[in-house]
């Protein structure tokens, strides 16, 4: 009796100790850590499908190569010594034709899953996207502007991507201001980003009315998107803009973390709603006509990327940014791919051929997946 | 016992129309205190603006003998937590990343050995501990509420507001959910603001009961003292009976007064 009396006073307090009697971790502890690590391996899984991904496409085209001369190409040029025989026509193939758009297709798509990730949260909405905020309907504007007057604000080969970059900042400059008025909420946002679309959309159709076949061709292109127009040059701008911009946004995890449970219950917790709400805002929508302006519209990837992230993840944006880059650069790459080398010969819009794999795959895992409570 | 709360000469209004008008109220530690009145008497508005969430018009709020309005935002949120009534719903938190959140003020981006044994520690001093991988959304009514007594205690603050913690919940989750209130308060010697309106909980469980009409305190004192049917008449405007079963004061709502004598 009076050692299990004295065993009781011992476990009196069982709960509050992170170890069982026998020195185990507590199953529910364990089962956390799984969780943890698991999402720490889905990322370093994405980070290799994309690695394996970019090798293979970039064996895919006019000039043969395999898989291992291609890597062999790349590594080449930084450690020489390493892969002594490369093939100079597979170097330049792959330095300046292929790699290029493989790393403007991964800076692309990875900013477009970021920035639907961010904007979802602090719109409090998931079916927010990077477009929510009329950026495409902006830039398209700038296009049209340039294509049917003439009126570019660079000279040069970026005139087309000067002209969609300084309209979509225009545009979502113009929602964001209109929000404000009304203290930033989301609905302001939301809803003053529809209204604004359709008045550029309508802009966009009364220049399309007017425009000759010609410059019918220039705007409608550019509305389906495409990689094809990145280089160096543009994967470097995209690039030192992503960098600026993922160090921001990364850096606001956890306040958009406390975003997706309310406004008022993210006060109470510290975080200040409407200002957090302005500059995720500010940042992503900078961040997006940036690659807007130089790929196009290619919006769905943004919507759905996030969204494949939360259904492997959950909600917690320490993980689930990196995730919905991830995923986004995947996305992005295997569309580009696949619309370079579809179809013999023609080139097929990768927006086009974004929508086709995605749509499926994302009313797919909607349908099948076994989170319901954000469908519900 | 010290003074932890004190509301002076509050005021809010949206545009015109007064909300609170001049109300003044304080709060020991250690206690509960529960604020009634009919809706729109401004229970929920009073809340909001002693955290700050709504900007009062004029007056302060003291927090442990400081001004809050002077306060950061972090800061505040480190003296004080709110629960609110309803909370948005539209993402899968789990529980154990809902009570996290609570560590905000403290938090750098990675959370950290310790805080992270922190939500472990008050999720099993809430017994939820077997739930903190669930989606917070799948949760019951009164497991929510749980889960967000625990991301308030996650916070470490000395005060916890309170929304309707109760109106959502069948009579066994309501006691289990004040149940856990009141052995909080005594263990951690919080200071507990709840807006509620059921009467007989608020009577059981509190401390102090603040009656409120229109923005204005009408009575204020220990349940036994101002549960009584003159000040429910004042102020809801019906008639009932109050018994009394061991010390404790239940309303028995009889009928409505006659409203255009009431106005």
């Amino acid at each position: 009796m009076r050692t299990a009396s004295a065993r009781g006073a011992r476990v009196s307090r069982p709960r509050l100790t992170a170890r069982t009697r026998s020195g185990k971790l507590k199953p529910m502890r364990v089962a956390h850590r799984r969780v943890m690590l698991g999402k720490v391996l889905f990322l370093l899984a994405l980070v290799a499908i994309l690695v394996v991904a970019s090798g293979v496409i970039m064996t895919l085209g006019q000039v043969p190569m395999t898989v291992a001369q291609a890597y062999g190409a790349v590594l080449g040029r930084f450690w020489p010594s390493l892969c002594p025989a490369v093939d100079p026509l597979v170097a330049h193939v792959v330095w300046n034709i292929r790699l290029p758009l493989i790393v403007g297709a991964i800076l692309s798509g990875s900013g477009l899953g970021l920035c639907g990730c961010v904007m979802q949260a602090v719109l409090k909405n998931p079916m927010a996207s990077p477009f929510t905020l009329g950026i495409s309907s902006g830039a398209h504007f700038g296009v049209s502007i340039a294509a049917v007057f003439g009126i570019t604000i660079l000279d040069g080969p970026y005139f087309l991507v000067g002209n969609a970059f300084v309209c979509a900042l225009l545009c979502s400059g113009c929602i964001i201001a209109l929000s404000m008025l009304k203290g930033t909420t989301s609905e302001t946002l939301v809803l003053a980003g529809i209204a604004v679309s359709y008045l550029f959309q309508a802009a966009n159709q009364l220049l399309t009315y007017v425009a000759t076949d010609e410059q019918r061709t220039v705007m409608s292109f550019w509305g389906m998107g495409s990689l094809s127009d990145l280089n160096w040059n543009s994967a470097l701008f995209i690039g030192t803009v992503s960098i600026l911009c993922v160090l921001l946004l990364v850096s606001k995890a956890w306040d958009l973390n406390l975003m997706t449970v309310g406004d008022e219950s993210a006060g109470s917790m510290g975080v200040k709603p409407a200002h957090i709400r302005l500059l995720i805002m500010v940042v992503s929508s900078f961040y997006v006509s940036t690659i807007v302006s130089f790929i196009g519209v290619i919006g769905f990837v943004g919507l759905i990327a996030p969204h494949i992230g939360r259904l492997v993840l959950g909600n917690d944006h320490r993980f689930l940014i990196p995730a919905s880059a991830g995923i986004g650069a995947a996305l992005l790459l295997v569309a580009n791919a696949l619309s370079m080398n579809l179809m013999h010969n023609v080139v097929v819009p990768a927006g086009i051929v974004m929508s086709i794999i995605g749509v499926p795959l994302f009313l797919y895992l909607v349908l099948k997946g076994k989170r319901k409570e954000y469908w519900a | 016992m010290m003074i932890k709360l004190e509301i002076r000469n509050l005021s809010f209004g949206y545009h015109s129309a007064d909300i609170l008008k001049d109300f003044s109220l304080t709060v020991s530690d250690g206690h509960i205190v529960s604020i009634v009145g009919p809706n729109g008497s401004g229970k929920s508005t009073l809340i909001k603006c002693i955290d700050r969430i709504l900007t009062p018009r004029s007056g302060r709020v003291t927090v442990d003998h400081r001004n809050a309005g002077d306060m950061g935002r972090m800061e505040l949120a480190r003296r004080i937590a709110y629960i609110p009534q309803s909370s948005l719903r539209v993402f899968p938190n789990t529980v154990f990343d809902v009570v996290l959140m609570g560590r905000r003020p403290y938090l750098g981006w990675a959370s950290g050995p310790a805080n992270e044994e922190s939500v472990w520690e008050i999720l099993s001093l809430l017994d939820i501990e077997d739930i903190a991988l669930r989606p917070f959304n799948e949760l019951s009514g009164g497991q929510q509420q749980k889960v967000l007594i625990a991301r308030a205690l996650a916070q470490d603050t000395g005060v916890v507001l309170l929304d309707e913690p109760t109106s959502n919940l069948d009579v066994r989750h309501q006691m289990d959910v004040m149940d856990i209130l009141r052995d909080l308060v005594k263990k951690r010697s919080l200071t507990v603001l709840i807006a509620i309106h059921d009467l007989n909980t608020a009577a059981r469980y509190s401390d102090r009961i603040v009656m409120m009409k229109r923005g204005r305190i009408v009575v204020c004192g220990k349940p036994g003292d101002v549960m009584n049917e003159r000040n429910l008449e004042e102020i809801y405007g019906i008639r009932s009976e109050v018994r009394f079963i061991n010390n404790i004061p239940f309303v028995l709502p009889l009928g409505r007064v006659n409203q255009k004598q009431n106005r």
